[in-house]
């Protein structure tokens, strides 16, 4: 169940991933849906924790990496069935930021962002070296994807079960921002001394937030690896983090459908820019600072308070 | 009873006292203030008692229980609030929302019920909202009840904190110069809201420096000088005190000023 306000963006989301395929017209554009996708249910996630609770994460790609790789390794060398492999990954990953994030979000601005990147490093660093388990930075093959016996194969069959997800963790999330926690979580932002006098436990909630969205990005970098069927420290690394991010401030903080549309858009637009060949990251570079400083809270926010303005 | 117990309270930074020795207890019911002028520890005294800073030496005990050191988030589940000063208000939310946040101990908060809208969440917040409305119109802000907190005046802004502070159901409430920068037809609704809150049966700590208000709404006053408690008694008496009115009008001139004055 969802609240009311919550169940006409869901719909719309529904409508929207339903009637998609119909303008995909081959394979590739199939794969950019896909990656779209995966890369919006780690933002969704880490939206939580930046774009709600207002606490920087530049390492969320260590979490989408040892997810993939905990996947790949648990499927490959010890035979595991892909959907247990999936559910251990992501325990091992919640687990690996409850550790980590304890210490790590008594920081604060700056230097969380600096700790955060640290952490990032040091897990593309261990998958890189670590080659007897890991392949280096050869990589690893992964297995195909099966639950009871059936096999996803195919970008169709993918693009579907990515919806899936995708609904299922926009539900959750929209969910968890319209419960008490969420307002928390939103406080926090606000002001901290404020949050704690009014009794929020503001490192118990900044922890729940960086637990979740780790767990998410872990999910997704298991979903990433047995998609493409093969796994390279590249996507671990301490660009995809910044990516991430980007894609969460681009789209617009504190929305859950700001985090979805930047991870869309950023992820399709490079492709698109392709045909400009040698102009394609300059292109892409004017787009994101030109829609920074005419939009600076970000894609979603800023079209719906202009609506909201044309409606009034 | 006494509701909060504070003995031989000190709180230095880098080796200065900013409170000193403090000692009083705050009977519950009634209003009653802390005065003294700018410096005197009045608002390190507060967050000492909140949580905020952890004393020097001394214990706060509040109905008995002693909460020295205790965590801010620990103390409003005991029924503590309070309001700031420089206001802190979550201007992220709508201004019924940083309302909802004061009722944050009575929610529920766990995870389940929130992902999957368990156990009734969808009625329950619909409660927590109608009781936020309640608690807006009940300070006089019954028509911002749709505004963004970023788009309200100071002067809202100061009583949408008392709003949040109530919605924790507190038994003490510690208001830090809530007419601070409001003029004075404000000041006098902030006085009536004092009182009306008093009257509903929660304790009120106040910290201000405008002298009618105080003088008006106030069973006792305590007056604080240089980190010290420097009288304790009802408005009259330390209206009276040679010692308060030496403090605020300084040792030298004190005799000069009041023959002017008389």
């Amino acid at each position: 169940m969802c609240a009311r306000r919550d169940l006409l963006g869901l719909a719309a989301l529904v409508a929207v991933v339903a009637v998609l395929p119909l303008f995909l017209p081959n394979r590739y554009f199939y794969d950019v849906a896909i990656l779209a996708g995966i890369n919006a249910i780690v933002c969704v996630g880490l939206n939580l924790l930046v774009g709600y609770a207002g606490q920087i994460s530049l390492g969320h790609a260590g979490f989408f990496g040892l997810g993939a790789y905990a996947s790949a390794i648990l499927t490959g060398r010890y035979g595991w069935p892909p959907l247990a492999a999936l559910g251990t990954g992501a325990v091992l990953v919640g687990a690996l930021a409850a550790v980590i994030g304890r210490p790590v979000l008594r920081l604060k601005g700056h230097y969380l962002a600096m700790a955060t990147l640290g952490m990032g490093i040091i897990v593309s660093i261990v998958i890189a070296t670590e080659d007897r388990v890991t392949g280096g930075p050869d990589g690893l093959a992964v297995v195909p994807f099966q639950v009871f016996g059936w096999s996803l194969k195919g970008e169709e069959t993918w693009y579907w079960a990515v919806a899936a997800t995708l609904v299922v963790t926009v539900a959750l999330a929209l969910n968890l921002m319209a419960s008490p926690i969420g307002r928390a979580l939103r406080s926090i932002h606000g002001s901290e001394i404020a949050a704690e006098v009014m009794g929020v436990d503001a490192a118990r909630y900044k922890l729940l937030a960086f637990v979740v969205s780790a767990v998410l990005a872990g999910v997704a970098g298991s979903m990433a690896a047995h998609y493409s069927g093969f796994i390279t420290p590249g996507k671990v690394g301490f660009f995809h983090s910044i990516e991430l991010v980007t894609m969460v401030i681009f789209g617009g903080m504190a929305s859950t459908f700001g985090a979805l549309v930047g991870a869309a858009v950023l992820t399709a637009l490079p492709q698109a820019l392709t045909s400009l060949r040698e102009y394609e990251l300059l292109v892409f570079g004017a787009l994101l600072m030109g829609t920074m400083i005419f939009m600076p809270r970000g894609l979603v926010p800023s079209l719906a308070a202009l609506w909201r303005r044309g409606r009034a | 009873m006494t509701l909060l117990s504070v003995r031989e309270l000190s709180r230095s930074f880098f080796g200065l006292d900013a409170v000193q020795d403090v000692s009083f207890e705050i009977p519950a019911g009634a209003v009653h203030s802390i005065i003294g002028p700018n410096g005197a520890g009045k608002t390190t005294l507060f967050n000492v008692v909140t949580g905020l800073y952890r004393p020097t030496r001394g214990q706060v005990h509040l109905a008995g229980e002693d909460i020295t050191g205790a965590e801010p988030s620990a103390l409003a589940r005991r029924g503590l609030s309070r309001t700031f000063q420089n206001l802190q208000i979550f201007f992220n939310m709508p201004a019924l929302e940083n309302v909802m946040v004061g009722a944050h101990v009575h929610s529920d908060c766990r995870l389940a019920s929130a992902l999957f809208r368990l156990r009734g969440m969808g009625r329950r917040e619909r409660a927590a909202a109608d009781e936020a409305r309640r608690l807006m119109e009940q300070v006089g802000l019954g028509a911002y009840v749709g505004a963004e907190a970023s788009a309200m005046p100071y002067g809202a802004l100061k009583r949408l904190e008392i709003a949040r502070a109530l919605a924790s159901r507190p038994r003490l409430l510690l208001l830090d110069e809530p007419a601070a920068g409001l003029n004075p037809a404000e000041a006098v609704e902030i006085e009536n809201l004092i009182r009306q809150i008093a009257r509903s049966g929660v304790t009120v700590l106040l910290v201000e420096h405008n002298m009618r208000l105080v003088m008006a709404v106030s069973e006792r006053v305590l007056v604080l000088d240089r980190g010290r408690l420097l009288a304790d008694g009802t408005a009259d008496e330390v209206r009276a005190n040679p010692a308060v009115v030496r403090a605020y009008l300084g040792t030298r001139n004190a005799g000069k000023k009041m023959a002017v004055h008389a």
